[in-house]
């Protein structure tokens, strides 16, 4: 049933692995203490606050599990975690408050 | 503020990672069975979830190579799906960077989405840490997440294809993400970062392999930084 070179699977698993350590040590290793400029950080304030949202939109649009269509059990799952965690700056609350709304929609929708 | 000790930051950091257990453990579940269908050897998936510590990644990996993409491009693309990870490091620098070598490595190897939310989130809240109180609180909030990464990639593993599609699983990323981006929104700066991302994010989503997210987020911070910018001189202005 597998079809994969075993090869293949610990090549692409050593050079994740070295990569992905590679882009988390970049800057925190060969910058070090040196000061960065105002204007990088003032850019570095929102990497978060941009790149997950980011990342999220398009799940939340386009979920895969439905093929790419708008689903709308995911839709109000989304907004409610949002308002969720707008309302009480709690991240469990929101998670709890978007997970009940998904599992609600579901039963609801089918 | 009263000066808080390396201890209580460190709890204070396993009590921020702790809610993230919730959705760490069915992703991790998740991945365990992905990988196990694609025709991973236990062994195998326990090190792909011991060595690359990141999940969006790993799903990716797994994605291509079972529609046989060549190696190359299984690793490029996986690694562009964790390129965010390059601009995380960048913004912990400022916090960490002065920490010693081998503990910078440490953060690195295990930054994951959800400590790099934490962290940022709580140094932004006290500014007035010293490295001494900032390093214990990022070792605090991975201290339930990464032990769990592992357990639960096995435990995935061993139960396989057991779990139904019903329970939604593919949900519980979006989920954990928003949820985490919520309580950030403090400053209208912050607000134009997030909606210029998700605007630049869903129109560039035709380009594969990640790359629109990095242009989204970059475009993101651009927004906030310019718009506060704009208000520290209205702020001036005004003086």
């Amino acid at each position: 049933m597998r079809d994969i070179a075993t090869l293949d699977i610990w090549i692409t698993i050593v050079c994740l692995g070295l990569g992905s350590f590679g882009l988390r040590f970049v800057f925190l290793g060969l910058i070090g203490d040196r000061p960065l400029p105002g204007w990088v950080l003032r850019h570095l304030r929102y990497t978060a606050v941009a790149v997950l949202p980011g990342l999220v939109a398009p799940m939340v649009v386009w979920p895969p599990a439905t093929g790419g269509a708008l689903d709308l059990p995911r839709m109000t799952a989304a907004c409610v975690t949002i308002l969720a965690g707008l309302v009480t700056r709690n991240v469990l609350v929101a998670i709890v408050s978007g997970a009940a709304a998904l599992y609600l929609m579901l039963y609801l929708v089918g | 503020m009263t000066p808080e000790t390396t201890n209580s930051t460190y709890w204070q950091g396993v009590r921020a990672g702790a809610p993230f257990i919730l959705v760490l453990v069915p992703f991790a579940t998740l991945f365990g069975v992905v990988a196990t269908e694609a025709g991973f050897t236990l062994l195998e998936t326990i090190a792909f979830s011991a060595l690359v510590v990141a999940g969006a990644s790993q799903f990716t990996a797994v994605q291509l190579l079972s529609e046989h993409a060549p190696t190359l491009i299984v690793i490029v693309t996986a690694l562009a799906v964790n390129l965010r990870m390059a601009m995380y490091s960048a913004s912990l620098t400022p916090h960490l960077g002065r920490a010693p070598l081998g503990k910078r490595a440490l953060v690195a190897f295990f930054m994951v989405d959800q400590a790099y939310a934490s962290a940022i989130l709580a140094y932004e809240k006290h500014p007035r840490w010293s490295v001494a109180q900032k390093l214990p609180f990022y070792f605090g909030a991975i201290t339930p997440l990464v032990p769990l990464w592992l357990v639960f990639t096995i435990v995935g593993a061993l139960v396989g294809s057991a779990i139904p599609p019903e329970f939604a699983l593919d949900f519980a990323v979006p989920i954990t993400f928003l949820a985490m981006i919520a309580p950030m929104l403090r400053t209208a700066a912050h607000v134009a970062a997030a909606l210029v991302a998700i605007a630049v994010s869903l129109s560039l989503a035709f380009i594969p392999y990640g790359l629109g997210l990095l242009v989204a987020g970059a475009a993101g911070m651009i927004a906030g930084g310019q718009v506060e910018l704009m208000q520290a001189r209205r702020a001036e202005a005004r003086l």
